[in-house]
């Protein structure tokens, strides 16, 4: 047993990563259209869900219930295989680019073996990210191909067209900070922000980080740049005929790049898993702030919990309410507290970005289809190039 | 067996799967699916020969773009599944046994040519490296390449506008 | 590591690849998957390349697959404005169709 641990300790300690990230991303997904929601409500000055669970904070698992016994037709005239293959592709796409960011600082000691704080370190992972980027315009322009009917096609065509439009200047966006660190390993851009929030590259490449934050809110197709799936143009755009579950799938690629995005982000421009705080004595008590975060959101759900309106809600929620605060006074041990503050700084800089992604969504119109074409073509992807030839001048006469 | 050799075996099997399935799909969108996959195996292939750079600009580029290109022209000029016309026979009677002896042929003869050093190795650097030599040694054949893009970008415009 | 497999597969690899494509090229119909065989075609030629860059020691044949990439992608997009006038023009995509100067 210990012979054959000792072989494949390699594969599992990696299938052991690979599980704990899928399972806190799929739950970030789940929650993030929980969030949307409320954020977008209160913004229209309105409740957004409130019935299912405390603060409506079971809303996700009733709607993913909702999905799955939902009937599922398949219109007619599509062709089969790419019908089923589209979400499929888009959603494992989404749920990959998450593998090669950088989680936390150095390595790690699982089982006895040293290993990475990441799925996979790559050297070029700033190059996987775009790679994953380009191929899943394939997700929507298969998607509204497939489905066989007008506005899906539109829909998938624009989305497609826009999508390539703002993946150039996303990708000349980051050259600037490639020159600045002369890697193209995001661990390393990471490591070369350390030090706090004065080091953070988001400084030096302000005009880079404009411009590689719109352009990844155009690669996303979110709002303002969501045109081609808003319900008054188009229907619904590239999934206007898929149903239930191949729906979710589209709803979670969705999410799940706005993930990715916001962690490229902290990792690129806001220091990654580092600590906004130098690493000086009097700054050591933000070391305690995730255990802080857990034992007050625990707390908070334990008061909602017990003062629930159903007697199921009474019993459950208080325990799960119980295992937040345990997990957030795990948080305070020696043994964990080391490792646990790469992943929970880079997961608050994620939040925080994801807030002002869901903030653009409630605040901003529409920006019509030949306006986008035109900011990205003759504004942003001018001004990135103007922003890679200003950097590298700063890094030549540098030297 | 070391991983690397079943590695390469299975992208290889990929590869030629997605080949072969390209010359048997009737309809272009499927070849095109098809030539998608080869394109993802080739790069992992690139990834064991030591290119990493390429296996990425691979990805990037030939499959994230000019495939895309390929779908959108399927997508909008509605390109339905290919009709059986009458063929020659003469052609695929003798074309194929030719084209596998031009492939027996090229192999064979690339096949025993140099000494076989194995595929993996050290590839730390080679990024930097190809890129000093590209803006080094090949700067001029870059340049025209940039110049190229430029014509083929003006050419495009220029041959697919609608006159109105 | 212990055996890794040698170069010459994956030449070997290539020249079935650009067989196939050859093949694709000369039996198909419609205009787009010819010009994915000839596409075909060109990434067996890069992978030979790649794989003779890692024979004999050399980075000049991956720089050269940049080379390839690029005609390329300039090539795809010249061919794909063409393939568009000629279909607006003939209403199909058949190469059968397509085989008189003057319409």
């Amino acid at each position: 047993m210990s012979a054959f641990l000792n072989a494949y300790a390699d594969v599992l300690i990696a299938m052991v990563k690979v599980l704990a990230v899928v399972i806190v991303l799929l739950t970030t997904v789940a929650y993030l259209s929980w969030f949307e929601r409320k954020v977008v409500a209160h913004m229209q000055s309105r409740w957004g869900p409130e019935r299912v669970g405390p603060y409506g904070l079971i809303q996700p698992l009733a709607d993913g219930a909702k999905f799955l016994f939902k009937e599922d037709p398949t219109p007619a005239g599509v062709d089969r295989f790419v019908y089923f293959f589209a979400p499929f592709l888009a959603l494992s796409l989404a749920m990959t680019t998450i593998a090669v960011i950088p989680l936390g600082p150095g390595q790690l000691e699982i089982f006895g073996r040293r290993t990475w704080f990441s799925i996979a370190e790559v050297d070029l992972s700033l190059l996987v990210v775009f790679a994953i980027t380009a191929l899943s315009v394939y997700g929507v322009a298969l998607a509204g191909w497939a489905s066989n009917s007008k506005y899906p096609l539109l829909g998938g065509l624009r989305s497609s067209a826009q999508m390539l439009s703002y993946e150039i200047s996303m990708t000349m966006s980051v050259v600037g900070t490639v020159l600045m660190t002369n890697t193209f390993s995001l661990r390393q851009i990471v490591e070369a922000q350390r030090g706090g929030l004065s080091h953070w590259f988001l400084f030096p490449q302000f005009l880079g980080f404009l411009c590689f934050a719109i352009s990844a809110v155009a690669e996303t197709n979110r709002a303002p740049f969501d045109l081609v799936e808003a319900e008054q143009e188009l229907v619904g755009g590239f999934h206007t005929e898929y149903a239930s579950f191949k729906f979710a799938m589209f709803f979670m690629a969705e999410y799940g790049a706005m993930v990715t995005v916001s962690l490229m982000l902290s990792v690129l421009f806001f220091g990654g898993y580092f600590s906004p705080f130098p690493d000086a004595a009097r700054f050591h008590w933000t070391l305690y702030l995730p255990a802080v975060a857990g034992l007050a959101g625990g707390a908070l759900l334990l008061v909602n919990g017990i003062r629930y309106h159903t007697a199921l809600g009474r019993a459950v929620l208080p325990l799960v309410a119980l295992v937040l605060m345990g997990i957030g006074g795990l948080c305070a041990l020696p043994a964990v507290i080391g490792v646990i503050q790469g992943p929970f700084w880079l997961a608050t800089k994620a939040f925080v970005i994801l807030f002002i992604y869901v903030w653009l969504r409630g605040t901003l119109p529409r920006l019509r289809y030949d306006q986008l074409m035109n900011f990205g073509w003759k504004v942003l992807l001018p001004v990135s190039l103007a922003n890679v030839l200003a950097t590298s001048l700063v890094v030549a006469l540098g030297k | 067996m070391s991983p690397d050799l079943i590695l390469f075996f299975l992208l290889a099997a990929v590869a030629l799967a997605g080949a072969i399935n390209l010359i048997v799909q009737t309809h272009p969108i499927h070849s095109a699916l098809s030539l998608i996959v080869v394109m993802v195996a080739l790069a992992g292939i690139y990834l064991l020969l030591g290119a990493e750079l390429l296996a990425a600009v691979q990805i990037i580029v030939y499959a994230g773009a000019i495939m895309v290109l390929f779908v959108f022209i399927i997508m909008l000029l509605n390109a339905g599944k290919e009709e059986r016309t009458s063929l020659s026979h003469a052609a695929s009677w003798l074309g194929v046994p030719l084209a596998v002896v031009l492939t027996v042929v090229i192999g064979w003869r690339m096949g025993h040519s140099a000494p076989s050093p194995a595929m993996g190795g050290n590839v730390s650097g080679v990024s930097r490296t190809l890129s000093e030599m590209l803006f080094t040694s090949y700067v001029f054949p870059f340049e025209l390449t940039s110049i190229l893009i430029l014509v083929a970008i003006l050419g495009a415009v220029a041959l697919a506008k609608r006159d109105f | 590591m212990a055996a890794a497999p040698p170069a010459t597969y994956a030449v070997v690899l290539s020249a079935i690849l650009f067989g196939i494509g050859a093949l694709g090229f000369v039996f198909k119909r419609n205009i787009i998957t010819i010009f994915m065989s000839i596409e075909l075609m060109l990434n067996a030629v890069n992978l030979s390349f790649v794989a003779f860059s890692r024979l004999l020691h050399v980075l000049d044949g991956q720089v050269f697959v940049f080379f390839v990439i690029v005609v390329a992608a300039a090539e795809a997009s010249v061919g794909m404005a063409i393939i568009l006038q000629v279909a607006r023009n003939r209403h199909s995509l058949n190469i059968e169709r397509i085989d008189l100067m003057k319409l």
